[in-house]
């Protein structure tokens, strides 16, 4: 079976269990009843191992981490997020968050998938044969999923903070975690978030400053990782908190998930083929 | 039930039968437990037996030869209450057979609670049984419809609403503190005023594991003297406005004519500690928090009137879940009196005699 599906199809199948999360989700909530966890956590780590299965197969095709085109780079942050999920959702137990994550892991495969155009074609040795260079791209992809993460937590303290403000507190409200633990999550996500667009920088500017011509990748970048900074900053002075925290780090994201298109865009050398590896 | 009416049964008085001062002398002291016990073991033909006593019911659950011991064993009750016959016996409500399983795993449920789906009972049943275990008092039958009462009422828990929602102020108000902070070990409490709602409430709170209470009143040696009951600290009233910030749970209950919480204040006490939530529980009537302080951001505030309509809608959500917890009991207790009926010394359909010889006041 493993030479007979492609990688694309196996991220189908991936993302089918991410939808399979979601609707099993909404229906549980729309029936005012959680769903188990177990069950959650279940379908979303089987997602998971068969994303990670035909990432690996893209990987071992282009010989490095898959990151030649907006598909690979739309997957690869689902799958960091994923990857966070999996160790936050066992560590802090945060009710609806497996639901929340199924949710927008169903989004950014599923649109990824169906758009063809973003995988017609793929950029081979976007590296260089320089693993420094990969380890910075991947590095800041698994930021971004960092921030993925980050935005849901925002999304579900926003939830929370107007069930409590506006005294809506049964149905599905009464299912999403206390406003303490998301707000510490949160910090604590933007924390790891932006430690590592910090090591990515790090790693990548020896790169850049031997390659001016990648100047709006390098200005992109900056601007997400000073932001994500700033916010950072102003959270730990008590400047910035409550829901005006929440909505910067959720907009933050749909902003830094934009800025993936130009900095695809501004990608050496040109477009190669797309493969489909059995 | 056999054809001389024995059985299973149960007789007693709960609030639904008996008004509070009545009720008040069926208090099941465990000194009177104790005599009761003796005296049932002392009488002929019951064969086993298990006493309940909560703040609202005193009931007895056996196994009975016949309907004549039963009778016996309601004039011992009485003797052993010491309550005249004449009080008792028109608020006590007795049943048999089916009709007295059904009963048992209602009880067990929550669903003849005083408030309805308190779970509560569920241990005092179990208290009871293992009391009865403990005397050597139960047998084949008592075990069988005591452990089945216990596994019928987890099923109702766990497959209705009916235990869901808090329907006590107090108890509405921790749980939106755990809505807010998670867990209560870390949050820090301030009670102001130490009247009886604001007591209850700080009780409420430490019971759910809140460990920081303090307590300021007006009268500084009445919170002291509360404080004192509640393993809490007292602060002197007019300390509270500078310690605000200390606090994460803030319970209002004074009798003052007005305002006593400004939103300056409240916005003073975050300045301090920005990131951390404030909750405003105001009991008090006139409100005691300005309720401006609502709007600030990381302010929650609810007052007497939210706290009474949410425990009001989780109320009305539990009697809508009455209905189908009767049917998942009613199936439960018949598929039980299909298997006991028989160690009962009668048939399936036993309970048949008790129109004649059961009372029934409830």
């Amino acid at each position: 079976m493993l030479s007979v599906l492609t990688d694309r199809q196996w991220l189908w199948i991936a993302a089918g269990f991410y939808l399979t999360g979601f609707a099993l989700g909404t229906l549980s909530l729309a029936r005012e009843r959680q769903q188990p966890r177990v069950i959650m956590y279940a379908v979303i780590l089987a997602g998971y191992a068969l994303q990670t299965f035909g990432l690996w197969l893209r990987g071992r095709a282009a010989h490095g981490c898959p990151l030649g085109n907006t598909f690979e780079i739309f997957q690869f942050t689902a799958w960091s997020a994923t990857t966070l999920f999996l160790v936050v959702g066992a560590t802090f137990r945060l009710s609806l968050l497996g639901y929340f994550t199924s949710t927008l892991m169903s989004v950014l495969t599923l649109v990824s998938l169906v758009i063809p155009s973003w995988d017609a074609t793929r950029r081979t040795d976007i590296f260089g044969g320089n693993p420094w260079i990969e380890l910075h791209a991947a590095l800041a992809l698994f930021g971004y999923g960092v921030f993925a993460l980050l935005a849901l937590t925002s999304l579900m303290y926003l939830l929370r903070n107007y069930s409590l403000k506006h005294k809506r507190l049964n149905g599905w409200f009464s299912f999403l975690p206390p406003i303490l633990d998301l707000d510490h999550i949160s910090l604590r996500l933007l924390v790891a978030g932006v430690v590592l667009l910090t090591a990515s920088l790090a790693v990548g500017s020896v790169w850049w400053l031997r390659d001016p011509g990648r100047v709006h990748e390098v200005l992109v970048t900056i601007a997400v990782w000073l932001a994500y900074a700033l916010a950072l900053g102003l959270r730990l002075r008590g400047t910035l908190i409550a829901q005006r925290f929440a909505w910067v780090c959720a907009g933050l994201f749909a902003a830094a998930l934009i800025s993936l298109g130009p900095v695809d865009r501004t990608r050496q050398p040109p477009p190669a083929p797309p493969f489909h590896q059995p | 039930m056999n054809a001389a009416g024995g059985g299973f049964f149960h007789f007693g008085a709960s609030h639904h039968t008996a008004p509070l001062a009545l009720r008040e002398k069926l208090a099941l002291t465990p000194e009177k437990s104790a005599v009761l016990g003796a005296r049932a073991g002392a009488l002929g033909g019951l064969r086993e037996w298990a006493v309940l006593g909560t703040c609202n019911r005193a009931e007895f659950y056996g196994v009975a030869e016949s309907a004549a011991v039963i009778d016996r064993l309601e004039a011992e009750f009485c003797a052993v209450l010491e309550c005249p016959p004449a009080d008792l016996l028109g608020a006590l409500q007795r049943t048999a057979g089916l009709e007295a399983i059904r009963h048992l795993l209602a009880v067990a449920a929550g669903l003849d609670s005083q408030m309805l789906g308190e779970t509560e009972i569920f241990g005092q049943v179990k208290d009871a049984y293992a009391e009865a275990q403990r005397r050597g008092t139960t047998g084949p039958v008592l075990n069988r419809i005591f452990q089945k009462a216990f596994q019928a009422a987890k099923f109702v828990r766990t497959h209705t609403a009916l235990t869901e929602g808090q329907v006590s102020v107090a108890s509405v108000a921790v749980d939106l503190s755990l809505k807010i902070f998670g867990e209560l070990g870390a949050a820090r409490v301030l009670l102001l005023g130490a009247g009886e709602i604001g007591e209850k409430t700080a009780r409420a709170f430490k019971s759910r594991g809140a460990n920081a209470l303090t307590v300021a009143s007006r009268r500084l040696e009445r919170a002291m003297e509360l404080a004192q009951s509640l393993a809490a600290a007292a602060l002197p009233f007019e300390h509270v406005s500078g310690r605000l910030a200390d606090f994460d749970i803030v319970v209002c209950a004074t009798a003052a004519p007005g305002v006593v919480l400004t939103s300056e204040m409240a916005t003073a006490a975050l300045r301090r500690r920005p990131a951390r939530p404030l909750f405003f529980i105001d009991l008090a009537m006139p409100r005691n928090v300005d309720p401006a302080a609502a709007g600030l951001a990381n302010v929650f505030l609810y007052n007497l009137d939210d706290l009474a309509k949410i425990a009001e809608e989780n109320r009305a959500a539990r009697e809508a879940e009455v209905a189908r917890a009767e049917a998942m009991i009613a199936e439960k207790a018949g598929a039980l009196w299909q298997k006991v009926a028989r160690l009962c010394g009668g048939g399936a359909a036993g309970g048949e005699n008790w129109p004649e010889t059961a009372r029934s006041a409830g």
